[in-house]
């Protein structure tokens, strides 16, 4: 189990937390079709590093970002999400 | 004197044990293997496949042949290694796999069907015709095998506890000691666990000193448990620790758990795992009497037990000259030191004043009787000799236990000078050290010799020999996954502790390449197997799912329903009178509902209060329907899409003033919607100025449905109803509730919703309303009855995650504008091809259809759908139902079968509109 240390909470255990996706499916509502379909079936899915969306569902329910080696699960950063990333 | 036994008189032997029903002494402290030989049992087993004799072999958990099953009842353990079981008193213990006994055991014939049971014999009944596999499977299974399984309830209870250290140290040996000594006085948190009973390793036996003292080291802090595993490493230094509080079989003392499991973070991990001695492979090396060098030294020195008096060494190293020593100083008599290495060490030579010492000497064969040994044929340079004795000690080398560092991610390096694995670079902050970081006896690594590979084991446990190696090389499997898949090798309780290396080293010699080309099977979880019972720990019975209790709970059970869990919940399914059946209770309901009223408890369905001046904003964003241009005190259907289109969930929606808002959505599906409405809100658009509070658990709610519905709230209110999907509040019983004329169950209906803690007298003034007017409570049964009819789909049902809202029938109310999560996808071409699973409905002459049911064209034709949901027409006749059925829509009137083979049904049913009743909806308008 992994842990993850919350920006708001400190280290905790992975149990508490939710993924929910990969920084580059995520679909907002004004993007084109073919833009949204592209994030959904042909993200890059890295076989390394990549920026995930979790939730701290069963802590402060605040959603963070993780930038996460997807074979070794090391975590290199956590930070608090900022919409601005999206934009 | 011959056989093995205990050194000297044996006064303090005042255990009392059973093994096969004989009555045996034992030690304490004594392992049931130490105990067996010291009362001079040597066949303690028979082999997985050939039924061949076994004996004990090593001393540790990496036992491969000495698999009993101790204790009985509901904690009888299989397979339990001798070697790593402490006798107590009264302890039960039995052979396996053996009939009608350990000695003569009829299975044994199995070994002279060994040329057809050869490595890769399952995958090759594979071929041919499917009738022979059958054939052989009750055969395999009957001939076979481990151990039995227990059949009735373990019993005891398992424990589970968490802890934090900085330093956890795995192995009480010298080299573990030591680094826990360490760690503690540098002011360090330190836990340190050792599978044994005891602290001390390899000194137990002997070999090196114990740096510090159990006092010392709790003296400094250090949390010490004994007889704890470390079962696996995972991810960023989390680590679970088997701990056995008792022995296998045996009653802990009242109210204590018979094992506990660690959950431990660590932010430092010391792994003194020490390293595994590997056999020496020639044929006969598995007859009762062979054993590992190290473990012969254990019995003579920790437990004055000497497993042979007439002993022969079989060496490529050292470390076993050790062993000689110990023999000669027990008593024993050390015949021969067969030395595979050609030239005198330091060590052989000055052995070679006391003992009689061969180079270039290999043991080629064994012969013996009655699960004892007696002889071992032997070439040394270039003659045959033969030698008496009863015991050989055999050393082929050291592995260093590498599995948790392995687990870890941790990459390995080949070390030549000992043939083996040694940790490489950590994935995580680990650290090993001692015989696991590869300080090992290093050996000779001159040519294998091996005239027979046939009778050489090389994995014991699976009954694998060098020739079944030779073969699955022969027949192609080059990688060693595959390899170990066709031979078995390396599996069961064992996992290849003693096997894989010389399995590695027979694969490389045959493929012609060094071992690390040969690869390695990746190492699992559990170090040594793990009961079930510890995985599950307190989280069994009543506990596996716990139940959550609705505010109603009380009421309910006073009414005596059968009960159904729903979510979290248990719900009433029904409440049947004394003497009806489910299905009778169900109808009566349902009917109530159609004909007068009934009150069913709806307090579980999901609640969200939306409210701010962007409340309209975030909902249009979830929900796929218009919502925004709701006006206030009006409510009305919708459901939420996922990103790709499917349906998520569905409820109501609903306008309590300009900028609050009530959104309902599904029991099931309640923690995914909060989710859901934070992801869109927080993720997708923060600039909405809204507030979302989850409320599911806050109110309890209270459906009222029937025709006589509204005069029965009217009384109660002394207010109008509100109109069908509009909203109200009133007092009922003194209790302020929120009313919503929603319809469920296509009558007149209003869902009442007041706070949990004070909803009993609203549910106690409905009922007995509803009772006078000939109604009644109703529960789930009836309430599936009502919806089947009037064609409402379910979440998880007919919307299974697969369907879009055009597959549910539900395409005309998507807000053309989209902006809503999921309208993106909707355009795919997919998801409009006209051959889509469609809802339809299904109805047929005969009183029920199976649920589940295939839809095709005939028998055997293709399946071309399947029956979602179920029910018998509640006021008619006849079996209606839900269903998915390719290009539904356009095939009203097909006749199909819905076909269950496993509930042996098969029922003629006609294609038609997913209602069947009040098709214009003219029974819940006002």
């Amino acid at each position: 189990m992994m842990r993850i240390d919350c920006p708001h909470c400190g280290p905790r255990a992975q149990s508490e937390f939710g993924y929910e996706r990969t920084l580059d499916s995520i679909v907002t509502l004004d993007m084109p079709a073919d833009e949204a379909m592209a994030r959904l079936y042909a993200r890059a899915n890295p076989r390394g590093l990549d920026d995930e969306l979790w939730r701290h569902g069963l802590g402060c329910r605040q959603w963070i970002v993780l930038r996460r080696h997807r074979v070794t699960h090391e975590i290199v950063g956590v930070a608090a999400f900022d919409p601005a990333i999206l934009s | 004197m011959n056989g093995p036994g205990r050194i000297g008189r044996d006064e303090t032997a005042t255990l009392r044990f059973t093994f096969d029903g004989r009555s045996l002494c034992a030690r304490p402290g004594d392992t049931l293997a130490a105990a067996l030989l010291a009362n001079g049992v040597g066949l303690v087993a028979r082999s997985f496949k050939y039924h061949r004799p076994r004996g004990i072999m090593a001393a540790g958990v990496e036992e491969p042949n000495a698999l009993v099953t101790v204790g009985e009842g509901g904690r009888t353990e299989p397979n339990t290694r001798a070697t790593d079981v402490f006798v107590y008193e009264g302890m039960v213990a039995r052979s396996q796999n053996r009939w009608p006994s350990l000695a003569f055991d009829l299975g044994a014939v199995n070994a002279l069907a060994a040329p057809v049971l050869a490595a890769g014999f399952y995958y090759k009944t594979f071929f041919g015709p499917p009738a022979r596999w059958m054939v052989y499977e009750k055969l395999i299974r009957r001939a076979a095998g481990l151990g039995k399984p227990p059949t009735l309830a373990d019993p005891d209870r398992h424990q589970h506890r968490a802890a934090f250290c900085d330093v956890l140290v795995v192995g009480g040996g010298p080299a573990g000691l030591a680094a826990a000594d360490d760690a503690a006085r540098g002011g360090a948190r330190v836990i340190l666990v050792e599978q044994d009973r005891a602290l001390g390793g390899c000194a137990l036996r002997g070999d090196g000193e114990m740096p510090t003292s159990d006092a010392a080291l709790r003296a400094a802090g250090v949390r010490i448990l004994t007889r704890t595993t470390a079962s696996g490493v995972w991810d960023h230094g989390f680590v679970t620790l088997a701990e056995r509080l008792v022995e296998p079989g045996e009653a802990p003392p009242p109210g204590q758990p018979a094992q506990r499991l660690w959950h431990v973070r660590a932010e430092r991990i010391v792994l003194a795992t020490g390293a595994i001695e590997r056999p020496v492979t020639f044929a006969g090396n598995d007859r009762p009497g062979v054993m590992l060098s190290q473990a012969v030294r254990t019995y003579i020195r920790r437990f004055d037990v000497l497993p042979g008096r007439r002993v022969v060494i079989a060496t490529n190293n050292d470390d076993a000259y050790r062993t000689a020593e110990a023999v000669a100083a027990a008593g024993g008599e050390v015949v021969a030191i067969l030395d595979s290495r050609p030239d005198f060490t330091e060590v052989a030579r000055a052995a070679k004043e006391r003992f009689r010492v061969h180079t270039n000497a290999f043991p080629h064969s064994t012969k013996g009787r009655s699960g004892r040994l007696r002889s071992i044929g032997a070439d040394i340079w270039t003659e045959r000799h033969s030698f008496d004795a009863d015991l050989l000690a055999m050393s082929g080398g050291f592995t260093p236990v590498v599995h948790l560092h392995s687990q870890a991610g941790g990459k390995l390096d080949w070390r030549a000078d000992i043939q083996a694995f040694v940790p490489g670079a950590s994935a995580q902050a680990i650290t090993s050290v001692g015989g696991a970081a590869g300080e090992v006896a290093p050996i000779g690594t001159n040519a294998v010799h091996l005239p027979h590979p046939k009778h050489s084991f090389v994995d014991f446990q699976n009954d694998v020999t060098a020739a079944d190696i030779d073969l699955a090389w022969q027949e192609g499997y080059r990688s060693v996954e595959h390899l170990k898949r066709y031979t078995t090798l390396g599996m069961a309780t064992d996992q290849g502790k003693t096997s894989n290396m010389a399995a590695l080293a027979r694969l490389a010699s045959v493929a012609g390449v060094d071992i690390p080309q040969a690869g390695l099977t990746t190492f699992r979880a559990p170090f040594t197997p793990l009961a079930l019972g510890a995985l599950a720990g307190p989280d069994g019975g009543g506990h596996a799912a716990p139940r959550r209790r609705l505010a109603l709970h009380d009421r309910h059970a006073a009414l005596a329903p059968v009960w159904q869990p729903l979510g979290y919940w248990d719900r009433p399914r029904a409440y049947p009178a004394a003497g009806e059946s489910l299905n009778d209770a169900a109808i009566r309901e349902a009917r109530a509902v159609r004909t007068s009223a009934g009150i069913i408890d709806v307090s579980t369905l999901a609640k969200f209060a939306v409210s701010g001046p962007d409340a309209a904003a975030l909902l249009e964003m979830v929900c796929a329907t218009g919502v925004a241009k709701l006006g206030v005190g009006r409510g009305r259907y919708t459901f939420m899409l996922r990103d790709d289109g499917m349906v998520m969930d569905d409820g109501t929606v609903w306008r309590l003033d300009e900028t609050r808002w009530l959104l309902t959505s599904s029991t099931g599906g309640a923690d995914r919607m909060e989710a859901h409405l934070s992801y869109v809100h927080r993720v997708l658009a923060p600039h909405l100025r809204v507030s979302v509070v989850a409320q599911q658990e806050h109110f309890a709610g209270i459906a009222l449905a029937g025709p006589l519905a509204p005069t029965i709230l009217a009384g109660l209110t002394g207010q109008a109803p509100p109109a069908h999907m509009g909203l109200a509040e009133a007092s009922i019983a003194a209790v302020r509730v929120l009313i919503l004329a929603a319809s469920y169950s296509g009558e007149r209906a209003f869902e009442i919703y007041a706070p949990g803690a004070i909803a009993g007298p609203v549910w106690d003034a409905l009922d007995r309303a509803t009772c006078a007017q000939g109604g009644c409570p109703y529960g789930l049964e009836a309430l599936e009855f009502l919806r089947i009819e009037k064609g409402h789909v379910v979440i998880g049902a007919e919307a299974d995650g697969r369907t879009t809202p055009h597959d549910l029938g539900l395409g005309r109310m998507l807000r053309k504008a989209g902006g809503y999560v999921g309208a993106q996808a909707l355009g795919r071409p997919a998801l409009s091809a006209p051959d889509r699973l469609q809802l339809v409905g299904l109805e047929t002459a005969e009183a029920s259809l199976p649920e589940g049911a295939m839809l095709v064209a005939r028998a055997g034709a293709p399946v071309e759908g399947h029956v979602t949901s179920a029910a018998q027409r509640v006021l008619g006749q006849g079996g209606i139902a839900l269903g998915l059925l390719a290009g539904g829509r356009a095939r009203l009137g097909d006749r199909l079968i819905a076909a269950s083979p496993t509930r042996g049904r098969h029922v003629a049913v006609t294609v038609t509109q997913p209602l069947f009743y009040d098709p214009e909806g003219e029974r819940y308008r006002d």
